[in-house]
């Protein structure tokens, strides 16, 4: 998240001191990013370095110490709101990595693997959506912060779901036909899948040589 | 105290090399002002679950009490009388009776188990207004939005003296913000005493529950620990 566009957005309303910047930021966040006062004026420092913000030139730095937004700085705002944020290649993400590395593991009971992952993201989504039910409806920045909180959350568990029922339909797939189309016992997929044990890994080198996996 | 208790409770359809094992062993309960959700894939037997504790259908073995009593032990009346007394149900589809009104659909279910029919009426109104619906009561159900069919259908379950809630994917096809409303709905009608079991493989909907459990073909394999306060999640990371 960008601390020097959160700063440019509460000076567009005006003047403003560095402390107030602290508390009005962290309000505006649903109190869910909390920020250093250090961090606040070494932002402001250089927001002054690069022309988008103004002091007051002759005042002492500290508390007191005023800051305006100004017409470059007003720009550079108005272009990042509008400015799509980078989401072009997959993210490495650790989970997905753990995910991939148990499959290789043999031995690794993976589902076991998923719902760990999978109880502790429901366990954290209890949690903001306990915040939802007490607190953000009288905050709209916290509701707006926790709803996208809940999402992303959501989002991972689906990929934990799909991901599972990928490996449980490969692994009954390996078992045979027989054993495929018979009644399922849920054990066949759990130790290990016969699959990821043939010693050729090479689906995630080849994912990242087609769309580059951010670092 | 405990308003669902299931012990044991195993179902298998057919026989033989056909033989499916829906539910094995399952043991769960559920106290009075709690929201328990069960997640779980399709197949997993969630819906067995819940019909085997709203006594729509019999466990092939294990105990079910629904406010202490078995039901196993009822006769088939009995249990008929258990079940329009002290159980409601949410559906997917809503499930409304489409020849009556919303304040009709309310007050069947009391109007069946004889209460007079003004009363039964009026314990309708009056739910109807509790959950925003004041002014829908004589409103037939396709005069009604999908979030408002299914903020009726709340009502006729939490109406007169149920104590179980048993609700099916109750949001699963309205749009997140009445997906919302009626888990809010829900989790309002539990702060106030009753008991529901709310099954559902949607994560957003089951963080409502005060526990969430894991089923898997069958069998309850995880669940949740109790929340911590939202304070934890709201310093977490802060600045000295």
């Amino acid at each position: 998240m960008s601390v020097r566009h959160a700063l440019l957005a509460l000076l567009s309303e005006g003047p403003k001191y560095g402390l107030q910047l602290r508390e009005e930021f962290e309000a505006r966040t649903g109190e869910v990013w909390p920020l250093n006062v250090g961090q606040v004026y070494t932002t402001l420092q250089r927001l002054e370095r690069d022309g988008l913000v103004e002091s007051d030139g002759d005042a002492q730095d500290g508390p007191q110490k005023g800051f305006r937004i100004t017409a470059a700085g007003t720009e550079e705002l108005t272009g990042w709101l509008r400015t799509p944020s980078d989401m072009s290649s997959p993210p490495r993400d650790e989970l997905v990595m753990k995910v991939l590395v148990a499959l290789r593991v043999p031995g690794t009971d993976v589902p076991d693997v998923i719902q760990v992952h999978r109880r502790y993201l429901v366990e954290l989504m209890q949690q903001w959506t306990r915040i939802k039910e007490t607190e953000a409806d009288s905050d709209m920045s916290l509701a707006l912060v926790v709803d996208a909180e809940l999402f992303r959350l959501d989002s991972v568990i689906r990929w934990l779901d799909a991901a599972e029922g990928r490996i449980r339909r490969a692994a009954l797939a390996d078992a045979g036909p027989d054993t495929a189309s018979g009644p399922q016992t849920g054990t066949q997929y759990i130790h290990g899948i016969k699959g990821t044990q043939r010693g050729t890994p090479g689906a995630l080198p080849s994912v990242r040589r087609r769309v580059g996996v951010r670092k | 105290m405990s308003v669902l208790e299931m012990r044991r409770v195993s179902r298998c359809y057919g026989q033989g090399a056909a033989e499916v094992h829906a539910l094995r062993d399952v043991d769960l309960t559920v106290d009075a002002g709690m929201m328990v959700a069960v997640m779980g894939p399709s197949g997993s037997g969630k819906s067995t679950m819940l019909t085997i504790a709203g006594s729509l259908e019999e466990p092939s073995s294990g105990e079910v009490r629904v406010c202490g009593q078995e039901l196993t032990t009822l006769s088939r009346n009995a249990r008929a009388r258990l079940r329009r007394r002290s159980i409601g149900y949410v559906f997917q589809d809503f499930n409304l009776l489409p020849g009556l009104t919303a304040a009709e659909n309310v007050a069947l279910p009391l109007e069946l188990d004889g209460v007079p029919a003004r009363r039964a009426r009026n314990a309708a109104t009056q739910g109807l207004a509790g959950l925003g619906l004041g002014d829908r009561a004589e409103h037939f159900p396709d005069q009604l939005s999908g979030g408002e069919r299914q903020r009726v259908a709340i009502a006729r379950a939490v109406v007169g003296e149920h104590q179980l809630l048993l609700a099916d994917e109750p949001s699963g096809a309205l749009d997140s913000v009445n997906s919302e409303a009626v888990m809010r709905l829900i989790h309002g009608a539990c702060k106030r005493g009753l008991a529901a079991l709310v099954v559902t493989h949607d994560a957003q909907l089951a963080s409502w529950a005060d526990r969430v459990v894991f089923l898997r073909d069958g069998r309850i394999t995880d669940q949740t620990a109790p929340p911590p306060g939202p304070e934890s999640l709201l310093v977490q990371g802060q600045n000295p």
